[in-house]
Formats: C-alpha cells, structure tokens, sequence
C-alpha cells in the first residue's frame, strides 16, 4: 500500500542525507520525494511516497524519529490531506494540433509555459491522479520530454489532526 | 570567557564532561588538538597502535564504567580505522564521542592529501554526527555530542573538526543546556501500559525476564534484580546482558540462543509470558523467529520505541527509561500482592532446575589434548567468589566457551562484542576496561584468530601501565569457521588453519614486554593462571587446546531454538572428527 510522509527536519547540512540513508540502510523503496522550506526559515519538510506495508510503515517512523535533526513525522491519510504535483511536458505539436492541444489542457487547468515551431511545454499542477490523466490524454500526440516532482502535501485545513496512533509507544 | 584556540575548545569541553581518559592516535590533520594535548589538560590520552585498538579501548572504557568513551584519530585512514569500533558501539549501543580531524575547510571536497568524507561514510551507523563548520560551533557541538551519546539509547557520535577549525580562535564559553528541538528520549514509561505489564506478570505461570544489554546501559540492574525476587521470576541474560543479573542467584537460568544451554532456551521457548527488558530479539537469540517461544505474550520494555515490534509483536510494550519502567512494574505488583494476587511460578522454576539437571553443559574430557572448556573453567574457578575481575572477549567459539562458563555477578563485569561480532575486539577492550578500573584484574580471553588482528594494542597495555592477561583458547584454528564448516559443509575446511605455533605467542608476548606462558595440559593450567592473574603486569597466556573441539549446544542459523544440536560424546568423537 501507498503512503504519504511528512517529514519537518532542522534546516541543517545532512539532514536530507540522513533521511534517506535510513530507507536505504533499512530497505525501503521511496516512490518520490520532494524537500523545500516550509512557513519556519530554520525548518524544512521532505515528503515522501512509499509503498509498504503497515509494519514497515511504522518502524519507518519511529526510526526516523530517532534522528536527531527529524522535528516530527506524520502520514498524511488519504481524504484527509491535500496533495499536489506539478509537471512541465513538452509535446509535438505541429500547427494544426495546437488548438486541439490547448482545449486538452484548458479542460486540466494546464497552462502553457512555452511555444515552439513543432512542439509545446505544458505546466500543470493538481492532484497526482489529475497529472496522470492529463498526461494519458496528451501521450499520443507524442511526449518529448516529461518531468514531475515529487508530491507534496498539508493535512486539510477543515479536519483537525488527528492524535498518533501509536501515542502510547512514542510518548 | 576565555580566548583560546579551537584546538583547546576540544579539550576544555572534553575537561568540562568529566572525560578523564581518551584513546586514540595522533595525525596530520589532527596536530592542533594534540598540541593543546601538549599545552595542558587534565585529561589522560592513551596512546594506541591503530585507531581500531582506540576505538575499541573506548568501547572498553565506556563498558566497564559506564561512562561515555571518547576516541580520536586524525583525517582520511585514522578516521576510517575508526568506522569498525564505530560500527560495533552501534550495534552494541555502547556510548562513544569520535573526535577526527578534517582537512582545511577549502580543501574540503578536494581529494585532498588524507582526506575522507568520514561523516558521511558512518551516517548509517551514528546517532548523529557534526562537521564542524565554524569555530564558533565547538562548544555546543561537543555538549550535543556528549548528549546525545548517553541519552536515550547509548551510542556513536562523531565530530569532524576541520585542521583550520582547529587553529582558529575562540571565546570559549561551555553551555549548560544543549538546544537540540528534534532530540527528545523517552522520559518515562506509560503508567497504563505498565499497569497492564504488571497485570499479565501477575497472571503469569511461566514468566521469564529475558533480560538485554539495554538493562545494563539504563542502569536499572537493581531494579531488575528486585522485580524477580518479588515476583519469583526466572531470569535469562543474554550474552550482553551477561552480568546484569547475578549469576549464581537461585533464579539466574543461562544465556539464550544459539549456543546458549538447553535449560535456558527451553525456558524461553516454553514460557507463557516473555519479559523482554532492553533486549532486541536478535537471531542469534531467538533462531527461526517465526516459531520463537510461539505461546508467550510478550511485554518489551525498552528505551527505544523503535525496537518495539520489530522483529517480534509486542503484547504489551512500555517504552521509557529501565530503571523508572521495571520499579513502577514492581511497585504495581506490589499492589497486586497486597490485593490477593500472589505470584505462582514455584513449579515453573522448579521445572527449569529440572531441565538443568537433565541437560547439563557437557563436554569430553578425554583425549590427548587440552579442552578449551576447562581452560575458561579454570579461569572461573581461579576467580570465583571475587568481585575485582572483568572478563573481555573476542568473537567466536571462545566467546561463547566464555559466556557458558564464567560466571559474573556483577554488571559491568563481561565485556564482549555481540552485535557486530568484531574479531579483535577482547584485547583493546580490556585495556580500555582497565583504564577505567585501575584497581579490577582485567582478564581477556582471546582466540587464536581474534588475538592476531589487534595484538599491538600489547604495546599499549605494557607502555602505558594498564596492565591485563590475555589467555588465548587457542585451537590453532578460526574456531567458529571451522565448526561451521565442520557442521555445515561437510568438514570441508577452507582457509581456516592458523596453526597452534606461529607465530610463538609467548615469545611475541615477550617482545612487547608482557609475560608470555604456554601450556598444553590440564596438570600445568591452574598454576600457570594462577600466576599470570597474580603478577601485576600484562601476561599472555598461550593454552593450547583440542584443535577440533566444537561448541555445544547449538541451534543451526535460520532453525527453530527446540532443534538444537546437543553435545553427544560418540558424535563429536565420530562425525564430527
């Protein structure tokens, strides 16, 4: 099963190494991974998609706890966050594919970041099933170049968070 | 505040943890720190042979007092000669600051003369690590370091300390509180879930404590001690638990595991309720996990929550400090007592003793050679009764000879290499051991293999008066290997003969200045280690022993603890020969 993390950490050097090197070292595939500064200059927030069990999810967690620079760690349930990717996809497009083209992506909220003779880039944020239909629709005109990040995410602002459920074990 | 250089900031910080002895060895990159060595400073530094002896000394150090060790070692090769002492303090949660030196900061990322990413080659196995980036940084770093290090579960810290850093100047000023927001052991066990550990205690008719290492680091041994005498509960401790409670109490009943004796793994595979204090339910203790001890609820208290259900589910977890855990679980049995609930596990301790008398550690005493086993049962004999003595170990079938027949009733007291298994690591370790107990008789049973990799560290014991005996079980073989092959791969044996001779260990013993003894039979042991133990100076005891004796009980890797492989007295003369 898929899962979303959220990981604040110390704005510090190493601090995205070691997390990282902890799934290595404990032989967890990560799916995607984004990093960026959040609201605090001295705090930044690694979000990642894995694919695990439950169990593994778990002993994931509290591993990363125990790193020094890891501030806190929360799943974001799915239903109960906001997720969103943002993808740059250059496709061919020859004159008379253009208008077509760009209906596609007015449909998407797409919008187009760049136009040349033969081919377009298109940038589009959403959710990451959005992401993935916009990118089936377009794929037979034929995908140049395609790059996405990796997901981030916020619980929702009208769901309070929800206590861990793991509070006895990590208190 | 004091101007000074960064160099003496290492020092005063080191001065200002209470640190009075280090280990390790001097380099280029390192030169300012050693010349503040030479300016002044309370501190000891014990000179070692290579950076893995000073790693593994402050391994030693760190064990036997409890206390954290600290070990240093320049830029490039000392620091990676660091990484096995590194390595084997995380896996066996042992508390240790590493101070390395670093090239200049513009070198850095350069491959400079002697340089090496250190920090990044040990990020899997520290607790945290520093490069220092600024002068500034020195005094909080090292008070993180020393933080970190013994907090929470015990274990590595590295600080880097680039040479420029080293010769900057300082306004010293040591902190009294460290800011580390995402640093936060646990403080204190969950009242409700040790109410419920109590309860199922409580309820239990075959409870065993299965008692770790962690007991130990978190200081909770008394505490231990009278949660099984209130409740009548048998204890079994592994090999790093070894100590944490007295071996010759009534209620002590073995080691687990692989080679651990019959009686004990019975009672942990038989056992209705598993006490799993600050142990991890490693392999080499459980065996084939899946049918480990497949009737027991399981109550895990431990410091560290991320061993909760790791390997195996917790019933009942309580993750906090040992020592406030196993009181408060004692105090509410109390209450349970007083309300009616007594304890009744008479008949289960009585069914272990049986199993003890009916599957005793057995090995045979004929044959023309010396055993092993009689070697370390002299040893024990010799030092029986005494509470002055520390045993260290290497890592193999002398090691397991070791934990089987010595008996500690002290913690502290047995100083081995569990987790990673480090060959080598007995000899550094008594030295470092007898550092921090000056007036203990520090004796380091040794294999023949184990002996050879760190052996200089001789120099170390002799030079710098930190007298101990070395008593090397030596079989002339890389033991375990050999009975793995033995056992395993049809007595096919591959690159495991070292020889009984070469090289002379007393004659190399002599050389280093140590008192160097051989001895090949049973009428000569006891008065050659008697003498060695009483002389006052670093001695090697070269015992000679049966190349081929293998070590019994033991449970194959990967196979359940109940199909263990006995010592049979025509099968290890026959097969197995």
């Amino acid at each position: 099963m898929r899962h979303t993390i959220s990981v604040h950490v110390e704005n510090k050097p190493g601090a995205l190494m070691r997390v990282t090197s902890l799934f290595a070292r404990r032989g967890f595939n990560i799916d995607s991974l984004a990093v960026g500064p959040t609201e605090r200059p001295d705090v930044s927030r690694i979000t990642l998609r894995v694919d695990c069990e439950q169990h593994t999810l778990e002993q994931i967690e509290k591993q990363m706890h125990k790193l020094v620079n890891v501030l806190r760690v929360t799943e974001l349930e799915p239903g109960e966050s906001v997720e969103r990717e943002l993808a740059l996809i250059k496709v061919a497009a020859p004159p008379e594919k253009r208008a077509e083209l760009m209906a596609l992506a007015d449909v998407f909220h797409a919008r187009v970041a760049d136009l040349g003779a033969d081919a377009m880039v298109f940038e589009i944020t959403g959710s990451p099933e959005d992401i993935d239909s916009f990118e089936e629709l377009v794929r037979p005109h034929g995908v140049k170049e395609l790059v996405r990040t990796g997901r981030i995410g916020l619980s929702r602002a009208s769901i309070r968070r929800q206590a861990s459920r793991r509070q006895h074990v990590l208190s | 505040m004091a101007k000074m250089l960064g160099s003496d900031a290492v020092l005063r910080a080191l001065e200002a943890e209470g640190v009075d002895v280090c280990f390790g060895i001097p380099g280029g990159a390192i030169l300012p720190i050693y010349d503040a060595f030479a300016r002044g400073t309370t501190v000891r530094h014990v000179l070692a042979r290579h950076e893995q002896g000073a790693g593994h000394m402050a391994e030693g150090f760190a064990r036997a007092s409890g206390k954290v060790g600290v070990a240093m070692a320049t830029s490039g090769p000392g620091a990676t000669n660091l990484v096995t002492a590194i390595a084997d303090a995380w896996m066996d949660s042992t508390p240790l600051v590493c101070v390395t030196g670093q090239v200049r900061t513009h070198l850095i990322g350069t491959d400079a003369f002697q340089e090496c990413d250190i920090t990044g080659v040990t990020i899997p196995i520290v607790k945290h690590s520093w490069l220092v980036q600024h002068v500034e940084e020195i005094p909080h770093v090292m008070k993180a370091a020393f933080h970190i290090a013994r907090t929470g579960r015990c274990g590595p810290v590295l600080v880097d300390v680039p040479r420029d850093i080293q010769e900057a100047a300082i306004d010293f000023e040591y902190p009294d509180e460290v800011d580390l927001p995402g640093w936060k052991p646990p403080r204190r066990g969950h009242p409700k879930q040790i109410k419920e550990a109590a309860k199922a205690i409580a309820a239990a008719e075959k409870p065993v404590l299965y008692v770790g290492g962690g007991t130990l680091n978190g200081e909770a041994t008394a505490e231990l001690r009278e949660l099984a005498e209130l409740w009548r509960i048998p204890v079994v401790t592994t090999l790093m638990g070894k100590g944490a409670f007295p071996e010759t109490h009534e209620l002590h009943f073995g080691w687990p595991g692989m080679h651990g004796p019959k009686w004990s793994n019975f009672a942990m595979n038989k056992s209705d309720l598993l006490i799993a204090c600050g142990s991890r339910f490693d392999d080499r203790v459980t065996g084939k996990l899946s049918a480990f001890a497949p009737g027991a609820t399981v109550i895990h208290l431990d410091i560290d929550a991320a061993e909760i259900g790791k390997l195996r589910d917790a019933d009942i977890p309580v993750v906090g400090p040992l020592k406030q855990v196993i009181a408060d679980v004692s105090a509410e049995l109390r209450r349970l007592d007083a309300a009616g609930a007594p304890s009744k596990t008479e008949a289960w301790l009585k069914q272990i003793a049986d199993w003890r008398d009916e599957f005793p550690l057995r090995y045979s005493k004929t044959g023309e050679y010396l055993k092993p086993q009689a070697v370390v049962e002299a040893l024990q004999g010799l030092t029986a009764g005494r509470d002055d003595v520390i045993w260290t170990t290497g890592v193999g079938q002398h090691q397991m000879w070791a934990m089987q027949y010595v008996r500690c009733d002290r913690p502290r007291t047995f100083i081995t290499s569990g987790g990673l298994g480090t060959m080598g690591y007995g000899l550094p370790a008594a030295v470092g051991a007898k550092a921090a107990r000056p007036d203990a008789t520090v004796v380091c049973i040794d294999g023949d293999g184990c002996f050879q990799m760190t052996c200089q560290e001789l120099a170390t014991a002799v030079l710098e008066n930190l007298p101990i005996v070395v008593v090397i079980v030596n079989n002339g073989y890389l033991g375990m290997v050999q009975q793995w092959q033995n056992m395993f791969f049809e007595d096919r044996l591959s690159q495991v003969h070292l020889t009984h001779q070469i090289p002379e260990y007393s004659q190399l013993a002599e050389a280093y200045g140590a008192a160097g003894y051989t001895v090949s039979s049973e009428d000569e042991l006891e008065g050659v280690l008697a003498e060695a133990l009483s002389l006052g100076r670093t001695a090697v005891v070269d015992a000679r022993v049966d190349p081929r004796e293998q070590c019994f009980p033991m449970i194959p890797a990967g196979a359940a603890a109940l199909d263990m492989i006995e010592f049979q007295e025509e099968t290890t003369e026959e097969a197995f020969r």
